[in-house]
């Protein structure tokens, strides 16, 4: 168990950047999430922390001690792959105990090793299986197993659950998470799935094109995100981006012939005409009530109603702009009503609308 | 509608494939000397197969140059697809150089390494010219060594298309594999050894059945380089079947050579087939 340091890491193909002064740190015990769409470079990040690709510049540490120029097998770290990589020609045993053999440990303690891993991942009665022969989800638990029986100080997942189905990806997921708490152990994770970053993650790092947009805790980026990149791309559905512009102490809807005041949040100050962005998660909109006591709220026209069992999401109209909500199950609504919707703008967000940070 | 498509290449294949088979293995039994007749002899024409010592130098040329020719091509072959799956410069370069001698026919084949193999006029003579008087290679005129120089023609001729079998196989690891191996800490003849030619199963079986056939039914190879000799020292089985059927009026012998043959053939391979299809189909 280790805590892991990436220092101004920096890859380039002759000119063309991948991966751009990152800088991350966690400590022991986390589980850090690189997520970001394909082609962000968070793959790439991964492989230079496994030692399987080499980094332009910039240093990584494991506890401590610089890693760069190393080997995969000297850095302590064992990988679980996107492909599961087993061995084909090779038992589940063999396959869970390669590293173990490749290190030249006695055969029973080798076998004692692997059969406590087995045990814990429940793949016993697979042992003398070959891979071929095995579900998508026992695959991926031997993947699981072959890093688990290292004990190594990192864990790396590649984008292990991207192929399972979705049913046996929120039961993996669920698993490793406790697997997680149980060992204690310090894990990167790669996945471009932002559910699985916020239900598994103590740290997210959020990538777009080879630049780190964001990096803090799962609420950090979900409540506060840094820009209109890691606002949309996190959280499902997207968050409401709707243009306004500064009128005084307030803004001025565009299209939308609404004014609201100015988030809380805002600690900049802003210039009268400003051009801005304001964010809003579907779930910070609610049907105002008689009862509830007043607040900003916003005269809208359902269009479209989408019951997902638990909560509903209701596509919402106001002049040109469509806003999505949700809200829970049973709130009365139907499509062509008009409605007064309550919006929680001590969360909203503001962004400017050039640059696209928030301010 | 499939049915009739397939129907003509089916008639086709069952008259003209198996049914000669099963003329031939009819006429075996029979005392047929220059033309077929049906007068049955039961196991006469096998007990006189296995008389002739001219037989027993092919069966056991056979398994000398079988034996070598499917080792021989199989490890050479995979080593260069080996080599050229390095990511090396000019690959496409060394794959059309290497598969070249297999768009040569065995006959053409043998003639080269007839003139190569020649004492008088190819490697001998070559570097003799160049000053050293004394070299001697002469295998191709001593009986004791001719099969091997067929070995040598047949393995340079096959070499290439195993290599690209087995290099077809090599492209189809996942490359995550070999970042697993890596990261397990496996050193590189490890990696080989335990884990990319055991996953090349299945291209052992497509090199081991196409090598299998080439050499049992190799026969214009042997004509054209050595011509069954020096004396019967290189008759393989299949031109000691030729000759018999067709040029010593021994039809009823032929024909049991080359039942033996078959059956021989169909006994390495079809346990094999069996056993790997099998595997397949559990995994």
């Amino acid at each position: 168990m280790a805590n892991l340091a990436i220092n101004h890491v920096t890859k380039s193909f002759g000119s063309l950047a991948v991966l751009n002064d990152i800088n991350i740190a966690i400590e022991d015990g986390e589980f850090l999430v690189l997520v970001g769409p394909s082609g962000c470079g968070k793959s790439t990040l991964l492989s230079i922390i496994a030692g399987l690709d080499e980094h332009t510049s910039g240093s990584i540490t494991i506890d401590g001690d610089p890693v760069d120029g190393l080997e995969p097998k000297e850095r302590d770290i064992a990988m679980v792959f996107q492909s599961y990589a087993l061995y084909p020609a090779m038992s589940v045993e063999q396959n869970i105990g390669f590293s173990l053999e490749m290190s030249k440990m006695p055969k029973a303690q080798r076998l004692e090793r692997v059969s406590k891993v087995a045990d814990l991942l429940q793949i016993t009665h697979l042992l003398k299986r070959k891979p071929g022969q095995l579900s998508g989800g026992q695959r991926q638990r031997v993947a699981m197993g072959r890093a688990l029986v290292r004990e190594p100080k990192i864990f790396l997942f590649d984008e292990p659950l991207s192929n399972l189905d979705a049913k046996l990806r929120v039961e993996m997921r669920t698993e490793i998470k406790k697997l997680h708490q149980r060992l204690g152990a310090t894990i990167v994770y790669v996945t471009h799935d932002q559910i699985e970053a916020m239900t598994m993650a103590t740290r997210i790092a959020v990538m777009k094109d080879g630049i780190l947009q964001q990096f803090g805790t799962p609420e950090d980026i979900y409540d506060r995100p840094k820009n209109v990149f890691v606002a949309t791309f996190m959280g499902s559905p997207a968050m409401n981006l709707l243009p306004a512009t500064v009128v005084g102490e307030t803004l001025s809807l565009k299209g939308a012939d609404a004014v609201l005041p100015v988030p809380a949040s805002v600690v900049a100050p802003l210039t009268e005409g400003r051009e801005v962005l304001l964010g809003l998660r579907p779930e910070w909109l609610s049907l105002a009530s008689a009862g509830s006591p007043s607040g900003p709220s916003l005269p809208l026209l359902v269009e479209v109603i989408e019951p997902t069992g638990p909560d509903v999401f209701a596509a919402l109209r106001a002049g040109e702009r469509e806003i999505m909500a949700r809200l829970p199950t049973g709130t009365p609504v139907a499509p062509g009503q008009k409605a007064s919707f309550a919006i929680d703008l001590s969360k909203a967000i503001l962004f400017d609308a050039a640059s696209g940070v928030a301010l | 509608m499939p049915a009739i498509v397939l129907s003509p290449s089916l008639a086709a294949v069952t008259v003209c494939v198996y049914g000669f088979i099963a003329y031939t293995a009819i006429l075996s039994f029979t005392g047929s000397k220059m033309f077929a007749r049906f007068d049955f002899v039961g196991w006469r024409q096998y007990e006189r197969l296995f008389e002739n010592p001219r037989w027993i130098t092919a069966i056991e040329n056979m398994a000398i140059f079988g034996g070598l020719y499917i080792i021989g091509a199989t490890c050479l072959g995979l080593f260069i697809a080996i080599l050229i799956d390095q990511k090396i410069r000019l690959e496409g370069v060394f794959r059309a150089v290497f598969l070249y001698p297999m768009a040569l026919s065995f006959v053409v084949t043998g003639v080269i390494w007839q003139w190569l193999l020649n004492p008088g006029l190819g490697l001998e003579h070559m570097m003799r010219s160049l000053g050293w008087e004394s070299f001697t290679f002469q295998w191709l005129i001593e009986p004791e060594r001719a099969i091997y120089t067929i070995v040598i023609a047949g393995v340079w001729q096959v070499t290439g298309f195993v290599m690209a079998l087995f290099l077809a196989g090599l492209r189809g690891i996942d490359t995550e594999i070999l970042r697993a191996a890596r990261v397990d800490g496996a050193p590189i003849h490890k990696v080989y050894t335990r884990i990319i030619i055991p996953a090349l199963r299945p291209a052992f079986l497509t090199v081991f059945v196409i090598e299998a056939h080439l050499a049992i039914k190799s026969y214009d190879l042997v004509v054209a380089l050595t011509k069954g000799g020096p004396g019967v020292s290189t008759e393989l089985p299949s031109t000691f079947m030729y000759s018999m059927t067709f040029t010593r009026n021994e039809l009823g012998v032929g024909a049991a050579s080359a039942t033996v043959m078959l059956v021989s053939l169909a006994s390495i391979i079809i346990p094999y087939l069996y056993s790997e299809l099998r595997n397949d189909r559990h995994a």
